[in-house]
C-alpha cells in the first residue's frame, strides 16, 4: 500500500514536462522550491520543537550572495554557489549560537528579529544589495555544460535537487541522531540525564537546517533570475511556517504538500485579488484554529477512521 | 557638540516612542506568554486612524485623536483576543501563528484603505514652535513625547503596584494556577491586559504619527524595535521596557547618524551581548 503510494508520487513527479504546458512546469518547480524550503524549516519546527520564524534569512542570504557574486564579482556560477551555501551554513551556525540561548517563544522572538535585520539590511544597504530595486538581470548556471534556460530543464534539475534533499533529510531524520533530536524535542532534561547534550543537538539541527534553506534559496535565485528584499521578509518566513504547519509539521512529507498548497493558493488567488497577504493571514487562523494538527495527519486520520469501519 | 545634544535629544524622543510601543508587548508577554506579533500592527493602525482623524477634522487636539484611537484600537484587540485567543488557550505555538496572521490581515486592509502613499500627521499647533535647550533649538513636540513616555511609565507603575487590579495582575503573572485557585478571574484579565496593551499601542501610534508619519511597512519597521526591546530589557519587566527603549532609542538614532547603512547591525549587538551574558534580558526574572 505504502510502495504504491510511493510510485504513484514519483510519477506524478515525472509527468509534468512530458504533459504539461510551460505555465504548469513552472508552476511545479516553484513547488519543489517551496518544498525543499518548508521541509528544512520542519526540521526545526517538526522534529526539534524549534519554532523559527526568521528561515528566509537562509533563502533570502544564500541567494543574495549568490547573485552579488555573479552579476558583480564576476564569479562563475560553480564558485558562487560553493560561497553561498558556506556562508549561509556559517550564518546559522552563529544565529543558531545566538537563537539557542532561549527556547519556546524567545527562540521565535530572536529568530524574528535577526530575520527582520537582515530585511532592513537589504533594504537599506541599496549600494550593495540595490535595496527596493533588486538585483535583476541575472543568469542560471549550465552544469555539465547543459542550459537550464527551458522550464522542463529547470524543472529536471530542481527535481533532481529535490530529490537528493528530500532522501538527505529523511536519512536525517530516521537516524540515531534524528531520535536524539526527537527525544530533546520531547523530553530534553530527560535527554540530557542521559548524557545527550541537548544544545549540541539543536545547534546541529539548526546549521543542518539553514543549510537546505540555503540551498533552496540559490534554486529560488536561478529559477526567478531575480532577488529583492521581500524574499527575506516576515511574510516569506510566515509563508514557509503556514506550509508546514498546513502540512502537518513533524511528518516528512506534509510540509512539501502543504507549501504546495500555500503556493498553488498564491498564485491562483494573486490572478483574481490582489490582497495576498489578507488571504494568507485568514488562511493561518483558519489552520489554527480547525486544523491546528494539518492536513496530513488530519487526513491520514481520516483515512485510518474509514478502514476502521469497513473492517 | 551640537550634533551630540540634538541627537540626544532625538534618541530620548525615540526611546519615548519606543516605551509606548513595547510597554504593552511586555505587559502581554508578562501576564499571557503570548508574543504578540500583532503589536506592530496594533501600532500602524493607530497612527493611521489618527492621521485620518486630525486631517478631517483640524481644529482636534493630538491628545483627544490618541485617546480616540487607543480606545479604537483596544476595543479590536480586545475582539481579536476574546473571539480567537481564548480558544487557542492550550496552544501557545497556535496563538503566536495567529497574532501574526492578524498582524498580516490589519496591515493589508490598512494598504487597502489608505492606500500605499505615507500620510503625514500634523504636529500639534501649539507645539510648532521650537523650544531652545541649552542655547539648542529643538522641536518642543519631541520634547512633550518623552514627556508622555515618562507619564505613561509612571501611570502604568502606578497601575501595577498600587491598585487591585495591578496586584491581580501580578499575581497572575507569577503564578497563575494559584491565582485562579484564590478567586481571581485570570481569564477576564487576559482580555483587560490585552486591551491595555493594544490601547497603548494604538495611541502611541498616534503620538508617534508627527515623527514617524503613517505609512504601509510601518508595523514590519516597529515590531523588531520592540522585539529588541523586550529581549534586551527582560520579558515582561516594566521597568526593562523602560530602560530597554531609551537603550534602543540612543543606539538606534546614534547608529543611523553615523553609520546609516550598518544601523540595522548596531541595533542588534546589545540585542546579542545580552543574550549571550543574561539571556533572561536585564531586568527579567523568568527566561523566555
Amino acid at each position: 500500500m505504502k510502495w504504491i503510494g510511493v510510485a504513484l508520487i514519483a510519477s506524478s513527479l515525472l509527468l509534468p514536462p512530458l504533459i504539461a504546458g510551460d505555465f504548469y512546469i513552472n508552476l511545479a518547480s516553484q513547488i519543489l522550491i517551496a518544498g525543499i524550503f518548508a521541509l528544512s524549516l520542519n526540521l526545526l519546527v517538526g522534529f526539534g520543537g524549534m519554532t523559527s520564524l526568521g528561515h528566509a534569512s537562509y533563502l533570502g542570504v544564500a541567494a543574495y550572495i549568490s547573485a552579488l557574486l555573479t552579476s558583480r564579482y564576476g564569479f562563475g556560477h560553480g564558485a558562487a554557489a560553493i560561497i553561498s551555501i558556506a556562508g549561509t551554513t556559517a550564518m546559522a551556525a552563529c544565529f543558531g549560537v545566538i537563537a539557542l540561548r532561549a527556547s519556546g517563544l524567545g527562540f521565535l522572538m530572536i529568530t524574528l528579529a535577526l530575520s527582520q535585520v537582515l530585511w532592513g539590511l537589504a533594504y537599506r544597504m541599496s549600494d550593495v544589495t540595490n535595496g527596493d530595486n533588486g538585483i535583476a538581470g541575472l543568469t542560471r548556471p549550465m552544469p555539465f555544460g547543459i542550459s537550464l534556460e527551458s522550464p522542463a530543464s529547470f524543472y529536471w534539475f530542481a527535481l533532481i535537487v529535490a530529490s537528493f534533499a528530500l532522501v538527505m533529510m529523511a536519512i536525517f531524520v530516521s537516524s540515531a541522531f534524528g531520535s536524539s533530536l526527537k527525544g530533546v524535542r520531547d523530553q530534553p532534561r530527560r535527554m540530557a540525564a542521559l548524557g545527550f547534550n541537548p544544545w549540541l543537538i539543536r545547534w546541529i539541527t539548526f546549521v543542518y537546517a539553514g543549510f537546505w534553506g540555503g540551498v533552496s534559496g540559490l534554486l529560488y535565485v536561478y529559477y526567478n533570475k531575480y532577488i529583492h528584499p521581500t524574499s527575506l521578509s516576515t511574510t516569506s518566513s510566515a509563508e514557509a511556517l503556514l506550509g508546514v504547519i498546513a502540512g502537518g509539521s513533524g511528518t516528512l512529507g506534509g510540509p512539501a504538500v502543504g507549501a504546495a498548497l500555500v503556493l498553488l493558493l498564491k498564485n491562483y488567488a494573486s490572478a483574481y485579488i490582489e490582497r495576498w497577504n489578507m488571504l494568507l493571514g485568514l488562511v493561518f487562523l483558519f489552520i489554527v484554529l480547525v486544523m491546528p494538527a494539518g492536513l496530513v495527519p488530519g487526513f491520514s486520520r481520516l483515512t485510518a477512521q474509514l478502514r476502521r469501519e469497513s473492517r | 557638540m551640537q550634533f551630540w545634544i540634538i541627537q540626544g535629544l532625538n534618541s530620548l524622543s525615540l526611546g519615548g516612542l519606543l516605551f509606548l510601543l513595547s510597554s504593552g508587548f511586555s505587559l502581554i508577554f508578562g501576564l499571557m506568554r503570548l508574543a504578540n506579533l500583532t503589536h506592530g500592527a496594533f501600532f500602524m493602525l493607530g497612527t493611521y486612524l489618527g492621521a485620518t482623524a486630525l486631517r478631517a477634522y483640524s481644529s482636534l487636539n493630538i491628545w483627544v485623536a490618541a485617546l480616540g484611537a487607543g480606545i479604537a484600537v483596544a476595543a479590536i484587540g480586545g475582539l481579536f483576543e476574546r473571539l480567537v485567543l481564548t480558544r487557542l488557550k492550550t496552544n501557545p505555538l497556535g496563538q503566536v501563528l495567529v497574532t501574526l496572521g492578524m498582524s498580516f490581515i490589519i496591515s493589508d486592509a490598512c494598504l487597502m484603505l489608505w492606500g500605499g502613499d505615507s500620510i503625514p500627521v500634523p504636529t500639534p499647533q501649539n507645539l510648532q514652535a521650537p523650544t531652545r535647550v541649552f542655547g539648542f533649538v529643538f522641536p518642543t513636540y519631541r520634547l512633550v513625547l518623552v514627556g508622555c513616555a515618562i507619564g505613561a511609565a509612571i501611570m502604568l507603575y502606578f497601575l501595577m503596584e498600587r491598585t487591585r487590579l495591578g496586584a491581580m495582575i501580578r499575581a497572575g503573572v507569577d503564578d497563575r494556577q494559584m491565582a485562579r485557585a484564590v478567586g481571581i478571574p485570570v481569564s477576564n484579565l487576559f482580555t483587560i491586559v490585552f486591551c491595555l496593551g493594544a490601547g497603548i499601542a494604538g495611541a502611541g501610534g498616534v503620538l508617534g504619527g508627527p515623527i514617524l508619519s503613517a505609512y504601509p511597512g510601518l508595523d514590519a519597521d516597529m515590531l523588531p524595535l520592540a522585539l529588541i526591546v523586550v529581549i534586551l530589557g527582560g520579558i515582561g519587566s516594566l521597568l526593562g521596557a523602560f530602560i530597554g527603549s531609551f537603550i534602543i532609542g540612543f543606539i538606534y538614532t546614534f547608529g543611523t547618524a553615523l553609520f546609516p547603512e550598518l544601523a540595522y547591525i548596531i541595533l542588534f549587538l546589545p540585542m546579542i551581548f545580552v543574550i549571550a551574558f543574561r539571556p533572561q534580558g536585564l531586568f527579567g526574572r523568568v527566561g523566555a
